[in-house]
């Protein structure tokens, strides 16, 4: 019967108490409303969706994306409800038992910041479900697709609440899993295949990474607990490393240079794909991660410099890059890469003024990119193509769409009077106040050079998207020739758009969203408001010159556009991952032609090597007979004795292989027959049965090998194999001697043959031990036979395909004994 | 295997045998609990007797004596000890607990039943399972490669004859 879960469980390192942390959480209230504690039932609410849209798939049609919509249509209305309470500084916390013999708790935790994530995740994840139901016409294995869809879209909200470490990892990587399914839904399609396996590489590795990181915390910080790691924050040179660990994990995940090459490659995925992962939520992930972090840790070992280089050159990269797409998609792809550099320097600096900032641009980002990716996929459906050179004309013949389009762009580009703006004021007045130095001039320098790259590809998004192009190439489209779209498909971009223009002129709303996520963040925090209008300050002064910098930019595009093809370019991360999948793929191929090689000798002689060096050096150090040593019971046990060595060398000698099969029968009937003197009446009649057996299965071998041996012609490597077999002999026997006599605690047997009957109503205690005592290992031996059984009969199956096409190689059948031995070893 | 190889003789001694071993080996699963035997000896005799009706007529007459996919043995071998095992757990007992019964049956008396025999013949069927999926495929790869090789010299016999 499993115990009931400790209360209480002390770490090898720390010795800290699990409940005894329960009461006086900061930010706890008392009991749960029984509305509150739907954290968890939420999360599984998203799992069960995933079912239904599974099973229901081909039935429902494209209506399976509106049925698993409404998890996260759930979701939103719920942490609505729970605002109000949350954004008053109470947070609700559910704690579920997951492993209580280790001390770990399903802790869920929904704070200010968590709850600006939910908006996102469960807001935004809503409108996708709409909008993806309007891109899909009905097609086969659209359940499959919407059921990954919701099982992100669960997974993501599950990382977002997650108060336990442990716990939020396991979402991390499911976040990472049904990415990989996502973009490679269209598993025909070669490339969509091969970019799921490199955003799966490098995330999957980031999260190696991450889960060293958030191992060695917790153990320092003795607590596996986000929030009260972060009430105290731990220090030392592991933490140091750890959190080292742990931004790797974060950068990989959410595309940072020299990781950033997946995500481009991830537009391989169906646009809703896109616009709801690879924008709005999955790459926020490790942006959300250092958000969390960057209050506590800021300050420690690498973190503020590595976080601060890496975002910045990320966000110059990104814009760079998106400069010179032809691809809309992989334009805002880049210019996501870029925006997201921008998040990890606002949000990883770890100030309060710039967490307060970063959280004001994550919500920004969300919306005006989910936004402007939906556009493209509207486009892309309608006019077959995202190529801006082929593209003329749309903007008068899709004048709806341009306009939510210029709307969600300028927010993007950070114009005047769009929340976009008013984040990017915010994070410029943020940065001002760093106060570190060259250091920090650098890293605001390399900000407005940013936003103003920001400002130009985004100029040449809404350009190529829209624009009337008099030099388009010949075949290229006229706007006239597209059909509109269905006011059902272009809904959920502009409800959007008209929320990032609302909250742009009118701020107000949001103070308590944001600034309550920043305070969540870091509580030192005293939250400024958001204002559309700071006055004429350096802030302002920046952004002027950004959109400066960023017309010039855009004019100049043809010549930049010519420069970078023709420049010598940076080393591209596309061509770093290449260049370490190749070559972890070369070294694989070495270190396999080494080590199976092919030859069996060879094998058995590193394996017995490896015995007589390990265990057998030690053993012959100390070797020396065990006092008290009997060589026999009785004379009989001496002469069968003899018989089994003379059977054994004859086997050894023998030319012949059926000879030495025979030879090598008597050996087993031998050491039968010594069972039997001993009393062993079980043990004798399996040694006995196995025997019989193995010799009928040997000659079935043998009627595929050659009749003799080859011949000994006592070349050194023939003796070096006699001399190897001789020792591992010699070492055999000596190890059971020594075993045998090395007991220090007293045998189990007596106990066993004392409870055979009474606790397991049998007398034969060899049986009562197979069956009963030791029952688990005998269901693990009868599966390895099982299994066993299962492989020859596959390899025997692969083996007649071969014979039927004349290639049939004997050394196929060999397996068929190693299963049969294990057994006579019992 | 051809009519013509096979040995009346140890044909018609090995099919007198056969049954009897069978029950020999379903003795000694039923009384293996208190006196030597039990499953996996039991599997073995159970084994060896198919063995010996290989050896006498060949991978068909194997075939005919056990004519269903030895696969299946080895799989609800598996599946029964298992059961037995997740069935004591789920009755509130640990996993793999066993239970006994003491009947008393009109004409054989007292009988001690204990689930262990349930396991005892999972790890029977398991054992035979696995030596009549021995002797299906390398015994069948053994016998069609014989019939080739001697296809093949009576083919280069006729060849050489004028």
């Amino acid at each position: 019967m499993p115990h009931a879960p400790p209360r209480c469980r002390a770490t090898p390192t720390g010795g800290y108490h699990v409940a005894a942390l329960r009461p006086g959480r900061p930010g706890a209230r008392g009991p749960l409303h029984p509305l509150e504690a739907l954290l968890l039932v939420l999360v599984s609410l998203h799992a069960a969706a995933a079912v239904v849209a599974l099973a229901l798939g081909p039935r429902l049609g494209r209506r399976v994306l509106l049925v698993c919509g409404l998890a996260p249509l759930a979701t939103s209305i719920w942490a609505a409800a729970q605002a109000p309470g949350v954004l008053d500084g109470a947070a609700v916390t559910q704690r579920a038992s997951w492993v209580p013999a280790l001390g770990v708790e399903a802790t869920f935790r929904l704070d200010g910041f968590a709850l600006l994530m939910v908006a996102l995740v469960s807001g935004i994840g809503t409108l996708i479900f709409a909008y993806a139901a309007a891109y899909f016409s009905d097609q086969p294995h659209l359940g499959r697709f919407a059921a990954t869809l919701v099982a992100f879209a669960g997974s993501m909200l599950g990382l977002v609440l997650a108060d336990n470490i442990l716990l939020l990892f396991v979402f991390w990587e499911l976040t990472s899993i049904t990415s990989y399914l996502l973009i490679g839904f269209e598993d025909t399609k070669g490339p969509a295949r091969a970019a799921a396996l490199q955003a799966m590489l490098i995330t999957g590795g980031g999260g190696l990474a991450l889960l060293g990181g958030l191992v060695l915390l917790g153990q320092a910080a003795g607590t596996f607990e986000l929030s009260e790691i972060l009430a105290a924050t731990p220090g030392g040179t592991a933490v140091e490393v750890a959190l080292v660990l742990v931004l790797l994990g974060a950068f990989t995940k959410s595309a940072q240079a020299p990781f950033h090459s997946w995500l481009p490659g991830a537009m391989a995925a169906p646009t809703p794909v896109s616009a709801y992962l690879h924008s709005a939520t999955m790459v926020k992930a490790g942006v959300y991660l250092i958000a969390r972090m960057a209050p506590g840790f800021a300050e420690t070992g690498l973190w503020r410099p590595l976080v601060l280089t890496v975002g910045a050159a990320t966000m110059l990269v990104g814009g760079y890059r998106a400069l010179r797409q032809r691809d809309l998609k992989l334009l805002l792809a880049y210019g996501t890469v870029s925006q997201l550099g921008f998040m990890v320097v606002l949000l990883g600096a770890g100030r309060p003024d710039t967490t307060f900032a970063g959280a004001a641009l994550l919500l920004a980002h969300g919306a005006f990119k989910a936004a402007l990716f939906m556009v493209v996929g509207v486009i892309d459906h309608q006019a077959h193509t995202r190529d801006l050179r082929e593209l003329s004309g749309l903007g008068r013949r899709l004048r709806g769409l341009a306009v939510l389009s210029v709307v969600a762009g300028a927010s993007m580009a950070g114009l005047p009077p769009l929340f976009g703006f008013i984040a990017k004021e915010a994070a410029f007045e943020g940065l001002l106040h760093l106060e570190l130095g060259t250091g920090g001039t650098l890293v605001i320098a390399a900000v407005v050079a940013g936003s103003a790259l920001t400002f130009a590809y985004t100029a040449r998004f809404l350009w190529g998207a829209f624009a009337t192009k008099p030099a388009a190439t010949g075949e290229g489209l006229t706007g006239p020739a597209v059909p509109r779209p269905a006011w059902t498909f272009v809904t959920p971009a502009a409800l959007l758009a008209a929320l990032t223009a609302v909250t742009g002129l009118l701020p107000a709303p949001l103070n308590p969203l944001v600034g309550q996520a920043g305070v969540a963040l870091d509580p030192t925090l005293d939250p400024p408001n958001l204002y559309l209008w700071h006055g004429l300050n350096t802030a302002l002064l920046l952004s002027a010159v950004t959109m400066a910098v960023g017309t010039t930019l855009f004019l100049l595009r043809d010549r930049i556009e010519r420069w970078q093809a023709g420049a010598p370019g940076l080393p591209s991360a596309e061509g770093g991952y290449n260049a370490s999948v190749a070559g972890v793929m070369r070294l694989a191929t070495r270190v396999t032609a080494v080590v199976q090689n092919g030859s069996l000798p060879t094998y058995l002689t590193v394996i017995i090597l490896t015995i007589l060096i390990l265990p057998g050096v030690p053993l012959a150090a100390r070797a020396s007979l065990p006092e008290g040593l009997v060589w026999w019971d009785r004379p009989l046990q001496a002469g069968v004795a003899v018989l089994v060595v003379v059977a054994a060398l004859a086997t050894a000698v023998a030319r012949r292989r059926f000879a030495a099969v025979l030879f090598l029968g008597a050996v087993g009937y031998g050491v039968a027959v010594l069972f039997v003197v001993q009393g062993a009446p079980d043990l004798a009649l399996t040694q006995f049965l196995v025997e019989t057996l193995a010799v009928v299965l040997f000659v079935f071998v043998l009627r595929s090998l050659p009749e003799r041996f080859h011949h000994v012609r006592w070349l050194p490597v023939d003796a070096s194999r006699v001399a190897v077999s001789a020792a591992v002999g010699v070492f055999v026997a000596g190890f059971a001697l020594l075993a045998a006599a090395a007991r220090t605690e007293p045998s189990v047997s007596a106990a066993y043959l004392e409870q055979s009957l009474p606790e397991a109503g049998g007398r034969n205690v060899v049986n009562v031990i197979l069956v009963d005592f030791r029952a688990l290992d005998t269901l693990g031996e009868i599966t390895v036979l099982a299994v066993a059984a299962v492989g020859i009969v596959s390899l025997v199956g692969i083996r007649r395909r071969r014979g039927q096409a004349g290639t049939g190689t004997p050394s196929a059948v060999h397996p068929g004994h190693e299963g049969e031995r294990e057994e006579a070893t019992r | 295997m051809r009519p013509e190889d096979r040995s009346l003789i140890l044909d018609t001694c090995v099919r007198a045998v056969f049954h009897t071993i069978l029950l020999l080996s379903l003795y000694l699963l039923l009384s293996g609990h208190n006196q030597p035997g039990g499953g996996f000896v039991g599997g073995l005799v159970a084994g060896a007797a198919f063995v010996l009706r290989y050896v006498a007529g060949g991978a068909d007459e194997v075939h005919r004596m056990a004519p269903f996919r030895p696969q299946l043995l080895l799989g609800s071998g598996v599946v029964l000890a298992a059961l037995t095992g997740v069935g004591s757990w789920l009755a509130g007992g640990e996993l793999l607990e066993h239970g006994k019964i003491d009947l008393h049956l009109p004409v054989l008396g007292d009988v001690h039943a204990s689930s262990t025999l349930a396991f005892d013949i999972g790890v029977f069927l398991v054992v035979a399972g696995l030596v009549l999926t021995l002797l299906e495929s390398l015994g069948d790869v053994a016998e069609t490669e014989e019939q080739a090789a001697a296809e093949r010299e009576a083919g280069a016999g006729t060849g050489a004859a004028p």
